[in-house]
């Protein structure tokens, strides 16, 4: 290590996961509170401990929350910019306010309720003639009118020069979903189940080349919080600390929009835009690829999976599709196991928290498919426009 | 011409917001014309303009036209209509094209007026124009 960890997670919690839309009449602050209120309760503090809170992609209403629940003095509150890229970096973003004095328990979050007209499908549609919009700017002019509306399609378009560059098949995109599944069915958390084979896999419907409904995320309500305070605070709290090891967020000013306007430089269009986050994470946390034991990688869509297993070293780039297909990210099997949880394809999708949440339950020791010794958790934000972000979260400090 | 695809549905959604710096741009596609922002200083092309030139700094930007003759650097079949009103529009393809003699932007849009399944990437198009209504012209592709 080359530094010793001076913040932790001490608490998670979560509400139930729904389907798109069925949370309702819960509203999304009462599902977002719950989700507070649980995480204090796992670990050990009232929520009127609560003094800081730190978001992403686009944030939540403090004034609104602290009023709700009571708190009795908001020391902190502050949000990433940018959309789910940021999820690792909340928890971050609050350690650095906890390193800095700030405040002493802070509350990252996300809370999700996709009701018909909050779907994030759609969420590049342009008002035009249908019943959907999205403040629009003049940058969304060299996309829009050509129908390029929602991240899956925005997706495709990277992993079909992926396959183009690397000869990737939709085999590897197959074993991410399968593997995936394989990993929820035995979650009692999980929204899906049933097991995919590769015969279910190749008869799903095509979405957007090369993408099928099975490489897609599921669209979810619930919501996921998670309190970090001090390393030393944290050992004298309920739960074992889950130690901030490094947190890191950002990425290449040209990688910018990203797939929101594909400007990105020909070296890294085909990427999970990870790499220059991974690198300082590792640095800071002075550990490499081999020392991470389970890998929570925001999985949206299946191919950023697998540009993010090359982004973050676990091979080399290019190379992913071999990797995932010849068993590595297996549980149980493989030489990194890829979201432990079943992640947004088969457990549920709360923008980047349930990663964190099974990063912590993993180094805690007390996951549903637990990797054995795991000393070493790494959790990321989406490959999104600036900033991704990554979180590795460590059992022993 | 306005294209098939617009007159399905997608020409519903090419309601633009011009600013300073894409206005040239979109006057000249109203002209059947493409213009490309570049650095007087060093060179360099890119979209979208946005009045800088993210190579050496300069604020210096000129159009310079282009042929419409490109490359597909990558592309996606749109098969599933994401919102109701491109049930009818659906499957469309959306490429992203190298454009000759512009290197390092790139242009997304439509190719149109093929089977879907014969865009591949390195497939050559050159540009069409697809005049939505009185004042938006959406450049778009066929395949050269």
């Amino acid at each position: 290590m080359t530094r010793t960890p001076t913040t932790a997670i001490a608490g998670i919690g979560r509400t139930p996961y729904f389907k798109r839309g069925a949370s309702v009449p819960r509203t999304k602050l009462q599902m977002a509170c719950q989700a507070i209120k649980a995480a204090c309760e796992d670990a050990g503090i009232s929520v009127k401990d609560i003094d800081g809170f730190a978001y992403y992609s686009g944030g939540f209403d403090t004034a609104r929350i602290a009023q709700m629940l009571g708190i009795p003095e908001v020391t902190f509150t502050a949000s990433l910019t940018g959309g789910g890229g940021g999820a690792s970096a909340a928890v971050g973003l609050g350690a650095m306010a906890i390193d800095a004095g700030q405040a002493t328990h802070v509350v990252s979050l996300m809370t999700l309720q996709q009701t018909p007209d909050a779907r994030l499908g759609a969420a590049f549609a342009t008002k035009g003639k249908s019943a959907y919009s999205a403040p629009s700017e003049s940058h969304v002019d060299f996309v829009a009118p050509s129908g390029l509306f929602s991240p899956g399609q925005m997706m495709s378009v990277l992993a079909m020069r992926h396959m183009h560059l690397y000869g990737t098949r939709r085999e590897a995109f197959a074993e991410i979903a399968i593997s995936q599944r394989e990993n929820a069915i035995k979650r009692p958390t999980s929204r899906f189940t049933e097991p995919i084979t590769l015969e279910d896999y190749f008869n799903a419907r095509m979405i957007s080349d090369p993408l099928c409904l099975f490489d897609y995320t599921q669209e979810n309500d619930g919501a996921v919080a998670v309190i970090t305070t001090s390393a030393e605070r944290a050992r004298d709290l309920r739960k074992p600390p889950a130690y901030v090891l490094a947190s890191a967020h950002g990425g290449k000013g040209r990688w910018g929009l990203a797939y929101q306007q594909m400007q990105m430089p020909d070296e890294y269009f085909t990427s999970s835009g990870h790499r220059p986050v991974a690198k300082r994470l590792y640095e800071q946390a002075g550990i490499t690829p081999a020392d991470v034991d389970v890998a929570l990688l925001y999985d949206h869509f299946s191919p950023m999976v697998l540009m993010q297993i090359e982004d973050y070293g676990f091979c080399e780039i290019g190379e992913g599709g071999a990797f995932v297909e010849a068993g590595n990210i297996r549980y149980g099997t493989g030489t990194i196991p890829v979201n432990t949880h079943g992640g947004n394809l088969s457990e549920a999708y709360i923008i980047g928290m349930t990663h964190v949440y099974e990063a912590v339950e993993q180094v805690r020791g007390e996951a549903v498919n637990q990797v054995e010794d795991a000393e070493i958790a790494l959790a990321t934000g989406g490959p999104a426009s600036i900033p991704t972000s990554g979180l590795l979260l460590g059992r022993s400090a | 011409m306005r294209s098939e695809l617009a007159q399905s549905g997608l020409g519903d959604f090419a309601v633009l917001n011009v600013d300073t710096f894409t206005k040239p741009f979109w006057d000249a596609a109203r002209e059947h014309r493409l213009v490309i922002p570049q650095c007087d200083d060093c060179g360099t092309f890119h979209l979208p303009p946005s009045g800088f030139c993210y190579e050496c700094d300069g604020e210096s930007i000129s159009m310079t036209e282009v042929s419409g003759a490109g490359e597909v650097y990558s592309f996606t079949i749109v098969r599933h209509p994401v919102v109701p009103a491109l049930v009818p529009v659906v499957p469309y393809v959306i490429a992203v094209v190298d454009l000759d003699g512009a290197p390092g932007a790139r242009l997304v849009g439509n190719v149109i007026d093929c089977e879907p399944e014969a865009v591949r990437i390195g497939s050559k198009v050159s540009v069409v124009y697809d005049d939505i209504d009185d004042e938006v012209t959406i450049p778009r592709f066929v395949l050269a």
